[in-house]
């Protein structure tokens, strides 16, 4: 029987010698996530269940991220309720302000996931961490508090994708171009209940950054997870990191993909996704003029260190256009600390931008960069939502961190290769 | 189980964040949230909603943050079931977990139209229209959903096991 990799780590940690699309199956979890937002709502389900503790305190991971530093009297009343119950029950992982991140820059950061784990988070983009090789799903906080009491959940195993890359990438393209190009193809719900599983011989070319970015957004073509296999990009860089043992698993070549997209990376532009979902998509050739407010560079997308990199460096001497409120958000205290030690923080600041304490901040409308009515912002986030960012009548522009600085600078979307 | 209401149709793509936006996501309380429900869409639905009435939808309702205040927010309001062409994933598992009633049909969803009056029967998966005398076949619930629903929730339907 042929597996796809999605397939093969979820029959290992349900015990089962071999699964089928469309079989329920009951898997062992190796970590659960909740953050600010979601945890309040599993710990009151925990409670309520009856449950008495928590299945293992080194596998949950609960992140203060969304309304942190803590944006009124209702958000600090729900962390202090996490927090509480971080300390009733002596959970390892909590971060709070000073020592959190955007939760999925956070985890793979401080190795809390690797290859071949099978994780749930009550946050959708959970499944960023398919880019390390483990199957990784967003999931609800009833979910979340069953997860945290019995270390188990049921899934229906999924059908699966193939997303094959091939092909180099150009200058000024990232993994936020892919992303955004394989939406702009298949839609929002192209991959409705299914695993995106990448391979080719592309991948070569893509960092662990850009696959941390192309999972990310698996959710938003309606994907369960994205995954990505284990080379020795991977290895390199759970290497000293990865708290357990990796587990490496492959799909076998003659898995059964329910269909086949390839994308030549030489082909892509740089790609905007246009209000109000992440499939409108144009080449940046494409855009014509649009006048932006707001620039937002940051996020569990795009708030890592090569990506502020890649920002400063069109940045770099210039200035923030004047009409343009310009946001930088590096996503942990790590990335904040080597963004200031490598001067880029000081390129920002100087180009007149913002740079915040790590926080979602505006990518959910939350606080730190609201939109009024009738304004549009570019970000390097995930969704254009209707109201996303603030005003229902406000607009995003999803992009990568060169088109946003590169747009920042001049006050229109912009090709970076134009600044 | 069954349900019966006046319907409330919505298009393709419905999101979390239309559903409950983020803004209100400070508090946990279902009545607060059930307040502000679908207003960035529907600014009206939350003063002509009845309890048991019935919401219909195209394809991928439910799509974006997995926040389970979006299911929430749709029963306290008083909704008795949501049937769609189709849901996203995430959104369907939260529904099921707190014993929201979903159901997919996509004949249904294109069908009927807002003030129409609807009946479901969830054993069956039959769906009425009663304003045009049509009826629609769902799938059922396969037996574990049932299971959970008709324990209360996924957690009454582990809490033995705890
Ligand atoms: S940065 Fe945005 S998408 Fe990522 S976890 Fe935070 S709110 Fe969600």
């Amino acid at each position: 029987m042929s597996m796809t990799m999605t397939q093969k780590i979820l029959a290992a940690h349900a015990g089962l010698v071999e699964v089928k699309a469309g079989q329920l199956i009951e898997a062992k979890l190796d970590m659960v996530l909740g953050n600010d937002i979601t945890s309040p709502v599993a710990i009151n389900e925990f409670e309520k269940s009856g449950a008495s503790m928590v299945f293992d305190k080194s596998r949950i991971s609960l992140v203060m991220d969304h309304f942190t530093p803590n944006k009124d009297i209702k958000a600090a009343e729900q962390v202090k309720r996490v927090r509480a119950f971080a300390g009733k029950y002596d959970i390892d992982n909590y971060y709070d302000v000073g020592d959190m991140g955007i939760e999925h820059a956070l985890l793979p950061e401080k190795g809390l996931v690797g290859p071949g784990d099978c994780i749930i988070g009550a946050d959708s983009h959970t499944c960023t961490y398919g880019a390390l090789g483990a199957f990784s799903t967003g999931v609800g906080s009833t979910d979340m508090a069953a997860g945290m009491a019995t270390g188990k959940t049921w899934f229906k195993v999924p059908a699966a994708i193939r997303v094959e890359i091939v092909g180099k990438k150009p200058k000024f393209v990232s993994g936020k171009d892919v992303i955004l190009h394989l939406i702009g193809e298949i839609g929002v719900d192209g991959a409705l209940y299914r695993s995106l599983e990448f391979t080719g011989d592309g991948l070569k070319n893509l960092s662990i950054d850009d696959r941390l970015c192309i999972s990310n957004m698996a959710i938003e073509a309606g994907a369960k997870n994205g995954i990505f296999p284990v080379d020795e990009i991977t290895l390199e860089y759970v290497k000293d990191r990865f708290q357990r043992e990796s587990v490496i698993y492959s799909a076998d070549e003659d898995a059964e993909w329910e269909s086949t997209v390839t994308i030549d990376l030489s082909t892509l532009r740089p790609t905007v996704a246009f209000p109000h979902l992440p499939e409108n998509t144009k080449t940046v050739d494409e855009c014509g003029v649009v006048k932006i407010d707001q620039v937002v560079i940051g996020s569990c997308t795009n708030g890592r260190l090569s990506d502020l990199q890649a920002a400063a460096e069109i940045m770099k001497g210039k200035k923030v256009a004047l009409a343009v409120r310009c946001i930088v958000i590096p996503a942990t205290q790590k990335i904040y600390l080597e963004a200031m030690r490598e001067g880029l923080l000081e390129i920002f600041i100087e180009s007149g931008a913002a740079v915040s304490t790590p926080t979602c901040g505006p990518c959910l409308g939350g606080h730190m960069g609201i939109l009024a009515a009738g304004e549009r912002a570019v970000a390097t986030t995930n969704r254009n939502f209707v109201g996303r960012m603030g005003h229902v009548d406000s607009e995003v522009y999803l992009a990568s961190p060169e088109v946003a600085a590169a747009s920042a600078i001049t006050g229109y979307i912009t090709d970076p290769a134009k600044v | 189980m069954k349900a019966q209401g006046t319907v409330h149709k919505y298009g393709n793509n419905v999101d979390t964040d239309v559903i409950i936006p983020a803004r209100y996501l400070n508090t946990s309380s279902h009545s607060e949230l059930a307040a502000h429900c679908m207003e960035d869409i529907d600014s009206d639905f939350i003063k002509n909603v009845k309890a048991g009435d019935i919401m219909v939808a195209a394809k991928n309702f439910g799509c974006g943050s997995s926040r389970e205040h979006a299911p929430i927010a749709i029963k306290a309001s008083g909704i008795s079931c949501v049937i769609a062409s189709s849901f996203a994933r995430i959104f369907y598992r939260n529904a099921i977990n707190i014993g929201l009633a979903i159901l997919e049909c996509e004949e249904a969803a294109n069908d009927i139209k807002t003030g129409d009056e609807v009946s479901v029967d969830f054993d069956t998966g039959v769906i009425k229209n009663l304003t045009t005398s049509k009826t629609y076949n769902a799938e059922p619930f396969p037996d574990f959903i049932q299971n959970i629903i008709q324990k209360g929730g996924l957690l009454n339907s582990i809490s033995e096991r705890l």
